[in-house]
């Protein structure tokens, strides 16, 4: 039934409890709105999303024989498809249900009962109207690629890529550096149970790179994306390592003979490494990787020398960059972390100090495999520092000059630190200096407990002001804000808990990826509490860090949680579009192509035979900008043309 | 005679300002229901000729809510409505009409509390331009 005249609507008023009906008077409003004259039916109820609400909906719809549905209650994103659903079940057309927002753009924001009564009327009048010209639509399908893609090959990345393989699909995982395994391949013991963490990291990237389903792009980053859900096409540059991996032996004849050190990313530059390298033992995929900058050979006459060595002749310094075009459905994003920099710490020496350390640098001195083998030695003069002073919340929770936000997990890894470097050095002093103590989390209270209760670390409350070097010390002022009393340690050692921010070019990729930010850089989740894991753009996903600052629990759930997004798009053989797209009266279209210059979709596309241009339905996201671009009005959208726009205006006024 | 009290058609797109405008009514905010949002996908969806349709009806204002510029849902479409707009309080000018009674903000899903300031001070505004007396207003 399209016959706007003859149209039977129904009108359910909900009280949500006393959220609408405390400040609207709902009896009033049904009878107001009863009085139009395609009104079949307006009636008021307590809950209308309840089961009897619903039944109350779809008994009325069959009685009545409605042909349109409009219910006043909350938000339409709350409660649409709810109601959609009852509709259909009672025979209706989903698209013949709308929904008149009375509570969160009236009830809620108004005081004055009289006034709000009448503001709900008017809207849900004007949506009555637009019911009244709605179509009948049926959903559109969209083809779907069940492969996906993984951008990060961090502990987040590497969980979603394992989770989504593991379903059953394949996965392309593309990591920017030459080897997967972030920042959690970094770290020494991880809290609360000090379990080593290259253990329990080397299996899942030993099971990354064997998957038959996971394709690994390493050194690799993604250039474009183009497409919508279920459909991306993606290009990835592949940055060429100028190693041929199937030739190289790895004999590492070629490290022995570069003459070039440069600093060692892997150790956060506490060690160098030459500028052909595997960034450590464990690297996935176990290959070498020219560093170009650093690299003089690239003029043959510089330098050359490992080619001259590389017996099985697997260096190429003509490799070039290559381009790899993909086809994928769905994209999780698990671009990790930066520490933000010391530089920006002036106060704190700005990372001029060999001894002032931060969290990283003292994860490498931890670790077995770092530059002491897990010595606890200070970088200047490889003494055991007797006193170490630890530094929470540096960078963190400055509003004024830095980052406002807490970066959440350094409470625990300073536990952490503290607790290990009494492990390694048994007469050494841990200090700690912190605002608040966050420890929310299985066992990590107990773990804060333990690190002062059997490690003797003393906690200070209080912020650090000042860190200098002075006669072989380093001395640490601060205030011990319980007591009032200044402080001045003179430690051998300093450790900066700096604050975590996005990784290095996260921001240039959420522009390729068209994904929304925080003010902070972190990508955005669709919604904060219940769709935490999806952006706003559909058939992307975000996990780990890239997100907010996370510890590995946290970032291993939220991966998997993004994965099973995944894994649960995949489960369909297509997907289903909105169809509130738009359309053209091809007698009317001059094919000016004016829409087509302002669609952002490429879904207008000039018919050379007929001289018009069409709608690609599947490509139409629904924005309606080519609407206002035709000058013939010879374009509408589906259920937002101007004749509806138009008497919803002429309704409320 | 009665006090004056505007008259607002407020249009605001699906993703940031009606969902701003929800978050506004979340947190329970207050503000002046002087305005009716109707509510289109996208601000590019606001047609020049829905405007002036509003101002000859009646409105004494109207709003225009979009995403912040590098925000819009659908990409570019907030570009298109701060083009559309400009021009069309250009062309108010010469039609009579303050252009001031048209005002186009960006509001986003976050900003709840935006939302309630905005349409506060463009309802104040209106109420201290008066009504909108069109046949006055673009007599002279
Ligand atoms: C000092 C310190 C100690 C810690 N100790 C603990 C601990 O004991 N226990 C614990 O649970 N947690 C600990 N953490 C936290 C832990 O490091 C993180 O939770 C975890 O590493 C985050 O994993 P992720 O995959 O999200 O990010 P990351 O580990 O940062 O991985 C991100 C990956 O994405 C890649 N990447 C970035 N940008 C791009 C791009 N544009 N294209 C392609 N690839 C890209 C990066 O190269 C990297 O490989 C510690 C953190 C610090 C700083
Ligand atoms: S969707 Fe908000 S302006 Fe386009």
């Amino acid at each position: 039934m399209n016959d706007k005249k003859k149209k039977r609507i129904g009108v359910f008023v909900c009280h949500c409890g006393i959220n609408i009906a405390g400040t609207v008077d709902v009896k009033k409003a049904a009878k107001e709105l009863s009085k139009h004259k395609n009104v079949a039916h307006a009636e008021d109820y307590v809950y209308m999303c309840s089961d009897p609400g619903q039944k109350l909906i779809s008994d009325t719809i069959k009685e009545k024989n409605l042909d349109g549905v409009v219910v006043a209650c909350c938000s339409p994103s709350l409660h649409e498809s709810t109601f959609r659903g009852t509709s259909e079940e009672a025979g209706l057309n989903p698209y013949q249900c709308e929904i008149a927002n009375i509570r969160e753009q009236c009830s809620w924001v108004h005081k004055d009962k009289q006034r709000a009564t009448s503001k709900a009327i008017t809207i849900s009048n004007s949506i009555v109207e637009k019911v009244l010209r709605n179509q009948s639509l049926e959903p559109i399908s969209v083809p779907l690629t069940k492969r996906a893609m993984v951008i990060g090959g961090g502990i987040g990345g590497i969980q979603a890529a394992l989770d989504i393989a593991n379903g059953g699909h394949e996965v392309i995982l593309v990591e920017k550096s030459p080897s997967i395994g972030g920042h959690m391949i970094q770290l020494s013991e991880t809290f609360p149970t000090l379990d080593c963490s290259q253990c329990i990291m080397t299996p899942k990237m030993v099971e990354v790179s064997k998957h038959p389903n996971i394709k690994l792009m390493t050194y690799s980053e993604v250039q474009d994306v183009s497409g919508y859900v279920g459909n991306f096409k993606v290009k990835i540059l592949k940055k060429p390592t100028y190693v041929d991996p199937d030739a190289c032996t790895l004999c590492d004849e070629c490290t022995k003979v570069c003459p070039v050190v440069t600093s060692n990313e892997f150790d956060q530059g506490l060690t160098g490494r030459k500028a052909i390298y595997v960034p450590f033992p464990q690297a996935i995929p176990a290959t070498y990787t020219i560093d170009a900058e650093a690299c003089p050979g690239f003029l043959p006459i510089a330098c050359g020398k490992c080619a001259e060595v590389c017996e099985p002749n697997a260096i190429n310094f003509d490799m070039k960059p290559e381009t790899v075009e993909e086809e994928v459905g769905a994209i999780v994003v698990a671009t990790g972390y930066d520490l933000y920099s010391q530089k920006n710490l002036k106060e704190y020496g700005g990372g001029q100090y060999p001894d002032v350390l931060d969290g990283l640098q003292f994860e490498r001195l931890l670790s077995a495999s770092g530059p002491t083998q897990g010595k606890i030695l200070r970088p200047s003069d490889h003494k055991e520092p007797k006193e170490v002073v630890f530094v929470q919340c540096a960078g963190s929770r400055d509003p004024e000059l830095h980052c406002a936000y807490c970066s959440k997990i350094c409470c625990m890894y300073t536990a952490k630190h503290a607790m290990l470097y009494k492990h390694h050095v048994q007469d050494g002093q841990p200090y700690i200096f912190y605002i608040d103590i966050r420890s929310g989390g299985k066992d990590y209270e107990e773990f804060v407990q333990r690190a002062v209760e059997d490690d003797g670390v003393v906690y200070i409350r209080g912020k650090v002001s000042k860190i200098f070097e002075e006669d072989g010390k380093v001395k640490v002022w601060g205030v011990d804000t319980l007591t009032g009393k200044d402080i001045q340690v003179d430690a051998d050692m300093v450790v900066l808990a700096m604050a975590l921010r996005p990784s290095g070019g996260a921001g240039e990729l959420a522009k390729i990826l068209k994904m929304a930010m925080d003010k902070d850089g972190f990508l955005s989740e669709a919604h904060p509490k219940l769709r935490p894991v999806e952006s706003v753009t559909s058939g992307m996903f975000l996990a780990g860090a890239a997100q907010a600052p996370k510890d590995i629990p946290e970032v291993v759930a939220q991966s998997s949680g993004a994965a099973s997004k995944v894994l649960a798009m995949f489960s369909s053989d297509e997907l289903h579009h909105d169809p509130i797209v738009a359309e053209v009266d091809e007698d009317v279209c001059s094919g000016c192509k004016m829409c087509i210059r302002v669609c952002p979709y490429d879904a207008r596309v000039y018919d050379e035979e007929k001289g018009v241009v069409t709608v690609n339905e599947v490509l139409c996201e629904g924005c309606g900008a080519c609407i206002v671009a035709c000058p013939s009005g010879a374009t509408q959208q589906k259920n937002f043309s101007d004749d509806q726009i138009n008497s919803m205006i002429d309704s409320i006024l | 005679m009665a006090k004056f009290e505007p008259k607002i058609i407020a249009f605001a797109c699906n993703w940031c300002t009606s969902a701003g405008a929800d978050l506004a009514g979340t947190s329970r905010m207050k503000y002046q229901p002087n305005s009716t949002i109707i509510r289109v996908m996208c601000s590019s969806r606001v047609d020049p000729q829905h405007i002036l349709r509003a101002f000859k009806q009646g409105a004494d204002g109207v709003f225009v809510g979009g995403c912040h510029p590098g925000d819009c849902h659908y990409l570019t479409g907030n570009y298109n409505t701060l083009r559309r707009v400009k021009l069309l309080k250009k062309m108010m000018q010469d039609m009579g009409i303050d252009p001031q009674r048209l005002q186009l903000e960006w509001v986003s899903a976050a900003e709840g509390q935006k939302f309630v300031q905005v349409i506060n001070e463009f309802t104040d505004k209106i109420r201290k331009l008066g009504a909108l007396n069109l046949s006055k207003e673009t007599s002279n």
